[in-house]
């Protein structure tokens, strides 16, 4: 093959709209979702606590020589970036006595759940190309493969720091992940076995067309087969919800932190830009697993009665606007959806006291695994029962 | 001897712990809707809201030194407050007052007079011990500087502060 | 008389309380009860001064044993004599005690009676102790507070007086606030014999003045200060100065001349405001002139030498302790056999033996240079060095001055030391100071040696150190430090140390406690003694 054949056969249009899409979904859509989540964790829950939280960081025009600064309609909508900026400029101070390369790359890890995103159907599609970064036939397994890897970020940060409340964090963090992942692995199982495949645009693309896993009002969500496969689908949506808050370290199961027993768990020693990557993973995590929720639950970027964005399906009248008008707003309604999670999310975390670590691992091993195994058999008579 | 504390039997909808979870939420939510609503009281919103006008009467403010109603410094560089002032936020220079001046009779008053507010913790000792009635705190409460020096009042300051004070210290009344 | 001073001691029985006690014939009622720890409010009584009793605040009961008709004594039950009172007080001050006195020092009449007089003191007195000096340490405040009342009951006007009266160069008069209580008079005809002082005008216008043709500049004026028991008598040096409850007091011994007054240094965060006599009956009672009270101006000088300093040739300008230390060192070595110390009779025994440790190693010749004045038949001695014959003692002081600068001008000598000292006093030019190889000059203030000083090390003035003197009576006494050195001074013997350090190696000295048992250990006349057992009065030692 010469060079230019070589050159030829690389299908540049491809890459290239991986590259856009992935460099849209990370810096467009996901990292200020991640900043503006804390925002919103601050936000809510200092309404949740009769407080009033950040509301009056604006835009530091003062610098600039005006007489006022600029404050937004919503005082404090500037404290993500201000909360940014202190990140960065802060000093990178590592800790003598720390496993330097192991030290580095745990951060480094904490990030690693954005790349589960790549499997996650964001949008229907817009001018033709599908929303998805990789749109591949083991999307699932994906996901999971990569979440599975997160584990790894904390339990080297844990032993690294080379300090003992780290690495306590690190050891309960490690358990308790590989607990829930079994249950979070069992949980979908009913998923698949009613859709009968792990690509998730498909997934989508199903619910799209025959209702929502957890709303089969049109289509053919309106068998017999749907509606008693609710019962299965709930129970693995409350486990797998259950899970999705165990893995992504949030309160009521944030063990590896608990700053009553061990100061700040794993990122005890981790200070500045090292310890925001951690933040940022944890919370760019949550979305991860929201977006799995919408995905494997609430139909993905499908509203009801809106076209995709090919135009197909919806309402007619809805058809005089242009194709790539519905894309986004597909797109959106993904997003919307993920919010709406990520608002329980934090709904969740300022309402539940922590568990003991004990009770935890109780609840894991003794209850939601039990219940998600006979799940699958409970899931596997309904559709035995219905199908011809 | 140990005494086993009796566990409390739970029931059915205690166990399954959800309906308790449920319960949770609606707490909050309702704190959260309260809120959103603006039923909520909140903190005072500090420097566009406030508390000025309705400062009690013993507030203690900034420490301040005054003037009587003929313009004679009050203070008569006793030093007493300097001794009391518990985090030693008070420096006093004494001077005797020269014999051409119109107070050339109250013979002392203070050279320097410093209070330094980045240490005064507003403990109002200073007014208590104070036997010329010279030191009083004000309702002054915003004190601010960018550099360590700014935050010390000079006796300048204090008295701009202060400023007049009338009623009579028995001391210099000629009558007494 | 010496028949009678030969005699053994009378005791006489007392009864003071309701308890029984004895004293020496002669001693005074107030004395007395000052002796069982009772305290009698007193203004005008002075021990040391004759008692005119008119300030009548040591009022007490007195009583004599009753007495049969054959004058004897009626013993009571408890085989004591019966007391029989006197129906009204009496001042305890102008009484000796007598055969079967009895004193009631806290009697309901008595109380009475201080409170009436307290009442009648401070009539007049103006309430201007926030102004006052002498608040905080003021009799008539502490008894008030135990005799007085919180509120005048007297509506007149007050007596106006002069305020701010300059009595002399270094005395200010407030005559408000006198008491007329004649210390102040009494101090000047008996201790100074200088009658300058007496009471002027009538009445409730009494005040006191100095004779009108003279001024009250007696050099132990300030004396009238310490004494007067009320603000009205003010040193015009420490007045408005400072509030005496900020004032930290060390106790010292005073160096400007070989009496060695026992003196107390008031300063407050390092600076010292005042010097006042502290009472020692063996060296200068309670008094101290006031020429050596006011000596301590310099001590804050801003002149005063705070780094080590070399001459630019020899290296770094501003060089550490010890690199200085190491040059000085250096050029000593060069020199050795030819290097003379002019030390200083103003030094403690321990910087004069390192001196003398210095010297036996350069194998130097050492001596101190004199300095004498006119003595006043009273603290002042003729010799103005404090500690000649600690120098002496030490084998400091050898008398050998004149050969050191006959060495100097002929050249025999190429180094000095001079240590608190200027050279140029010993009959040294500035000339012959030129000519000199090395000039190690240890100094407090910049004097006419030390521009020609090649090594120029900032040492510590005597309020700023602790150590030993002699007086000239034989008497080791002990400095305290007051203050402490400004800048880099050091204390002399460190450096001393640590210049026999630079030449010689470890010598084991530590810490001035060290150098004294150093020094203890091969003087015989200071065997046993350490420096906390000279104690704040010292000690009358025997030099052979």
């Amino acid at each position: 093959m010469t060079t230019l054949a070589f050159f030829d056969s690389i299908p540049w249009e491809m890459i290239l709209w991986a590259a856009g899409k992935s460099l849209f979904v990370i810096f467009g859509v996901v990292l200020p979702l991640v900043s503006y989540t804390v925002y919103a964790e601050r936000r809510v829950s200092a309404a949740i606590q009769d407080r009033v939280g950040p509301n009056r960081t604006g835009f530091p025009t003062t610098l600039l020589g005006f007489k006022k600064d600029l404050q937004l309609f919503l005082g404090g909508l500037g404290q993500p970036i201000a909360d940014a900026m202190k990140f960065i400029l802060k000093e990178d101070f590592t800790p003598a006595g720390v496993k330097h390369f192991y030290f580095w790359l745990a951060p480094c890890l904490a990030m690693l759940p954005l790349v589960s995103l790549a499997f996650i159907p964001f949008g229907s599609s817009l001018f033709g190309e599908k929303m998805v970064i990789a749109d591949v036939n083991v999307g699932v397994l994906g996901i999971f493969a990569v979440t599975g890897c997160s584990v790894y970020a904390i339990v080297l940060a844990g032993w690294a720091s080379n300090s003992k409340y780290p690495f306590l964090g690190g050891i309960r963090s490690t358990s308790q992940m590989i607990s829930y992942e079994l249950s979070m692995g069992l949980s979908i199982i009913p998923v698949l076995m009613l859709f009968g495949s792990m690509n998730l645009s498909d997934l989508v693309q199903y619910q799209a067309d025959n209702g929502w896993l957890l709303l089969p009002l049109w289509g053919n969500g309106l068998s017999t087969e749907r509606w008693l496969m609710l019962i299965p689908l709930t129970i693995s949506f409350i486990i797998f919800m259950i899970a999705v808050f165990a893995e992504t370290n949030r309160l009521p199961f944030d063990m590896p932190e608990s700053e009553t027993e061990l100061v700040a768990g794993y990122h005890t020693e981790y200070g500045s830009m090292k310890f925001a990557l951690f933040f940022l993973g944890e919370y760019a995590a949550m979305i991860v697993g929201s977006a799995l929720m919408v995905v494997f639950f609430f139909g993905g970027w499908h509203i009801p009665l809106i076209p995709d964005g090919n135009g197909v399906g919806g309402l007619s009248i809805l058809h005089a606007l242009p194709d790539w008008v519905w894309g986004i707003v597909n797109i959106t309604a993904f997003f919307g959806k993920v919010a709406v999670i990520l608002v329980f999310f934090i709904w969740v975390r300022w309402t539940l006291p922590r568990f003991r670590f004990d009770q935890l691992m109780k609840l894991g091993w003794l209850y939601l695994f039990e219940i998600a195994l006979a799940n699958i058999f409970l899931a596997a008579a309904v559709l035995a029962f219905t199908s011809k | 001897m140990a005494y086993i504390v009796p566990r409390p039997e739970l029931t059915f909808k205690e166990k399954a712990y959800l309906p308790s979870i449920l319960n949770g939420l609606k707490i909050t939510f309702g704190h959260f809707k309260k809120m959103m609503r603006g039923e909520t009281k909140v903190t005072m919103q500090y420097p566009e809201e406030r508390w000025d006008a309705e400062l009690p009467e013993h507030y203690r403010g900034a420490p301040t030194l005054v003037k009587d109603e003929h313009d004679r410094e009050r203070c008569v560089a006793c030093q007493l407050c300097e001794f009391i002032c518990p985090p030693r936020a008070i420096t006093i220079k004494p001077m005797e007052i020269p014999a051409d001046d119109k107070f050339a009779k109250v013979e002392k008053r203070p050279a320097e007079f410093e209070i330094d507010m980045i240490r005064c913790i507003y403990c109002g000792m200073c007014e208590e011990v104070c036997p010329e009635q010279a030191i009083f705190l004000r309702k002054d409460y915003a004190i601010t500087g960018i550099t360590r020096a700014e935050m010390v009042h000079d006796k300048a300051k204090l008295y701009e502060l202060g400023g007049v004070f009338k009623g009579l210290v028995h001391k210099w009344n000629p009558e007494k | 008389m010496s028949t009678e001073t030969a005699a053994p001691v009378q005791m006489i029985n007392v009864q003071i309380d309701g308890v029984w006690l004895q004293f020496p014939k002669g001693t005074r009622v107030i004395e007395a009860c000052r002796q069982a720890e009772k305290l009698i409010p007193h203004y005008c009584y002075h021990p040391k001064l004759t008692s005119p009793g008119n300030c009548r605040m040591c009022l007490v009961e007195l009583g004599s044993p009753k007495m049969t008709p054959d004058r004897k004594p009626i013993i009571g039950a408890d085989g004591k004599p019966e007391i029989g009172w006197i129906p009204r007080p009496q001042i305890s001050c102008a009484q000796d005690v007598s055969e079967g006195m009895g004193i009631r020092t806290n009697s309901p009449m008595v109380l009475e009676s201080r409170k009436g007089v307290m009442e009648f003191l401070l009539i007049n007195h103006p309430l201007d102790c926030p102004i006052c000096d002498q608040a905080g340490e003021c009799k008539l405040q502490e008894f008030s507070v135990d005799h007085g009342n919180a509120s005048s009951r007297f509506l007149e006007r007050k007596v106006k007086k002069p305020k701010s009266v300059e009595l002399g160069p270094r005395v200010t008069l407030d005559a408000e606030r006198c008491i007329l209580c004649t210390r102040c008079i009494r101090f000047m005809k008996e201790v100074a014999n200088d009658d300058v002082l007496g009471i002027v005008d009538r009445g409730t216008f009494n005040s006191i003045a100095a004779h009108p043709d003279r001024i009250l500049d007696h050099n132990y004026s300030l004396n009238t200060v310490d004494i007067c028991p009320v603000g009205a008598l003010t040193s015009s040096d420490f007045r408005f100065k400072m509030r005496v409850w900020f004032l930290k007091d060390t106790s010292t011994v005073d160096v400007n001349c070989g009496t060695g007054s026992n003196i107390t240094i008031s300063s407050r965060e390092n600076v010292i405001y005042r010097i006042t006599p502290r009472d020692n009956e063996a060296v200068n009672g309670c008094w101290l002139p006031d020429s050596h009270r006011l000596n301590f101006k310099f001590v804050s000088s801003p002149a005063r030498l705070t780094a080590p300093e070399v001459r630019p040739q020899l290296g770094d300008e501003k060089p550490s302790w010890q690199q200085a230390l190491n040059l000085a060192a250096e050029a000593l070595k060069r020199n050795a056999g030819r290097v003379a110390i002019i030390a200083s009779g103003r030094a403690t025994n321990e910087e004069l033996f390192l001196v003398k440790r210095l010297a036996t190693i350069l194998n130097a010749n050492v001596d101190i240079l004199p300095r004498t004045g006119d003595a006043d038949g009273m603290l002042i001695a003729a010799d103005r060095n404090p500690n000649t014959t600690g120098a002496k003692l030490l084998g400091v002081a050898t008398g050998q001055l004149a050969q050191i600068v006959a060495g100097v001008k002929d050249g025999s000598i190429s180094a000095l030391i001079a240590l608190g000292e200027d050279a140029t006093k010993a009959g040294l030019t500035e000339e012959d100071l030129a000519k000199l190889d090395t000039i190690i000059a240890a100094d407090i203030l910049p004097n006419k040696t030390t521009p020609h000083a090649d090594i120029l090390l900032p040492a510590a003035a005597w309020c700023e150190k602790r150590g030993s003197m002699i007086n000239l009576k034989d008497r080791i006494q002990r400095l305290n430090r007051a203050v402490v050195a400004p800048g880099g001074a050091r204390d002399d013997w460190e450096i001393l140390r640590d210049l026999i350090l630079a030449i010689n190696g470890s010598n084991g000295l530590h810490n001035i406690d060290d150098v004294f048992k150093a020094m203890a250990q091969e003087t015989p006349a200071l065997a046993g003694l350490t420096l906390s057992r000279i104690g704040d009065l010292g000690v009358d030692i025997t030099i052979p």
